[in-house]
């Protein structure tokens, strides 16, 4: 408790906290759309693009959220267009997309400022990178993020549980599609400065994967995703004050242990019901 | 005026037709079985009749205050929805979203509509069960089920017996036909099984990219080729 307390003392600390939770509450809500419909490799490519996009910004010395974010939704879009052509090939693209984007951004910084600190951090994550008008767009475009998504529930269910129905009666599946597109690229780059871009896509896969472990019922895996990324983002923090350790690893690792003992408790349930 | 009405209608992709002459009709409460093999033109045709393509030429009218927003669809089951983790009670609930207008939320009425649905289908005491332990018959019965919340006027079922076993599949057709009798739904079902949908249906459109055959079960049955293609069974 004392250890809380003694976090809480240190205002740019509690700021990281407010921004995370956040971030993590909508990459887990959105998270459930996107690895239910097959998607969760898009979260993957955005952070790499991100992170090709930050370290331009950082060179070229552009507020980094500003270039960021256009970039992170027009990749999406193509990445969407990528994974609804042929399975495979769209894989293998958004693959390339996502490598290509790193590489980019890695030749960029060392040709220029060289590897500093800036570039570590968008790769690793760092809590101490959140400037106070960070911490104001990120708590205002996750409150955006939240907002829609719990006034489109039911239609953002429809389209991911049957594209093709929802088409059929009328549903503008394609705006649902790119609006959660723009979404998770907001989500992801707001995400990454805390996170990093190697770290990101986790917050939008583990809690939904957990919770499928235990909800059977799409509501019940929504709420449960949304509760395992608070905690997993809470302890993950008290874990990183607590070793020293950097933030986003430590939330993972934390998010790993959730998703085996959701496991072990879903296979006891399970068998208990065979029973 | 017939409910929906397809005149010369031919569709294409990426400019090769995929099937074409396609001139037929079909009225109020008919139960029409599409047949045909695989490959033969049977899906791009529902996808021209729910609105989803296009025709390349001739026109498709929809009549009696059908609009093509009032289609119940079932969709071909995809691997991925198999384990979707949704309660059969949330997925019928789906099926009502067009009645929603600009609200956000389900209220009553829709879920009355899920509920009296589910019933129909036989699925109302598994309404709290999750989709995903189900089986094969008792999702399709679900997904017609919020099919039926979608629209009372027009079902179109795409091949919905595809991976059942002989008992559901009996079950399956016997409901489709009770849901066409006693609920006035007109049905058009898409099926590669021959023999059992030239029992249970009223008219059959043979497709085979083109339109082979258009008429009553009857008809059929005496026509040259329902002669050849029902006594041999199913087409190799």
């Amino acid at each position: 408790m004392s250890t809380i307390l003694e976090m809480l003392s240190y205002p740019f600390l509690v700021r990281a906290v407010v921004v995370g939770l956040l971030v993590s509450l909508c990459a887990s809500l959105l998270g459930v759309s996107l690895v239910l419909k097959r998607f969760s490799m898009i979260g993957d490519g955005l952070s790499h693009v991100g992170f090709g996009a930050l370290a331009i910004a950082s060179v070229a010395n552009i507020a980094p959220l500003s270039l960021a974010i256009p970039v992170c939704i027009a990749a999406s879009f193509l990445l969407l267009r990528m994974s609804e052509n042929t399975r495979i090939k769209g894989d293998a693209a958004i693959a390339m997309l996502s490598a290509g984007a790193l590489a980019i951004g890695v030749m960029v910084v060392s040709m220029t400022t060289g590897m500093n600190t800036d570039v570590y951090n968008y790769m690793f994550g760092s809590i101490l990178s959140l400037s106070k008008t960070d911490a104001a767009l990120s708590v205002a475009l996750s409150g955006v993020v939240l907002v829609l998504f719990v006034l489109f529930y039911p239609r953002l269910f429809a389209v991911t549980f049957d594209e093709t129905f929802s088409r059929a009666t009328g549903i503008p599946t394609r705006a649902y599609n790119a609006a959660l597109a723009t979404l998770s690229s907001v989500t992801v780059v707001l995400g990454m400065r805390m996170m990093g871009a190697l770290l990101i896509s986790s917050l939008i896969i583990f809690p939904v994967l957990t919770a499928m472990r235990i909800g059977k019922r799409y509501l019940t895996v929504t709420i449960l995703s949304a509760a395992v990324a608070v905690a997993g983002f809470l302890i993950g923090m008290l874990v990183s004050y607590v070793y020293e350790a950097p933030s986003g690893a430590s939330i993972v690792c934390v998010n790993i242990v959730l998703f085996l003992l959701f496991s072990i408790a879903g296979g006891i349930r399970n068998a208990a019901v065979k029973r | 005026m017939p409910f929906i009405e397809v005149q010369n209608a031919a569709f294409r992709y990426d400019g090769k037709e995929v099937v074409g002459g396609l001139h037929f009709a079909v009225e109020r409460g008919d139960y029409l079985c599409i047949v045909g093999e695989n490959g033969s033109g049977k899906s791009t045709l529902v996808k021209g009749l729910l609105g989803l393509k296009a025709p390349a030429s001739g026109v498709i009218t929809f009549g009696e205050g059908l609009s093509a927003r009032e289609i119940g669809y079932l969709p071909q089951q995809r691997e991925s929805q198999r384990d979707f983790p949704a309660s059969v009670l949330e997925v019928v609930l789906s099926g009502t979203l067009n009645s929603l207008g600009f609200r956000p939320f389900y209220w009553r009425k829709q879920r009355e509509i899920a509920l009296a649905q589910l019933r129909c289908v036989g699925m109302y005491a598994l309404r709290n069960a999750s989709f995903r332990d189900l089986s094969g018959g008792q999702q399709q019965r679900a997904l017609l089920a919020r099919a039926l919340a979608a629209t009372q006027k027009l079902l179109i079922l795409d091949e919905p017996i595809a991976g059942l076993d002989p008992l559901a599949t009996a079950d399956m057709y016997r409901l489709i036909e009770h849901i066409n009798r006693d609920h006035g739904v007109t049905v058009i079902m898409v099926s590669h099984d021959l023999q059992a949908a030239a029992l249970a249906a009223k008219r059959i459109l043979h497709l085979e990219n083109r339109q082979l055959f258009f008429g009553t079960t009857e008809e059929y049955r005496n026509s040259e080729i329902g002669k050849r293609f029902l006594s041999g069974g199913e087409p190799a």
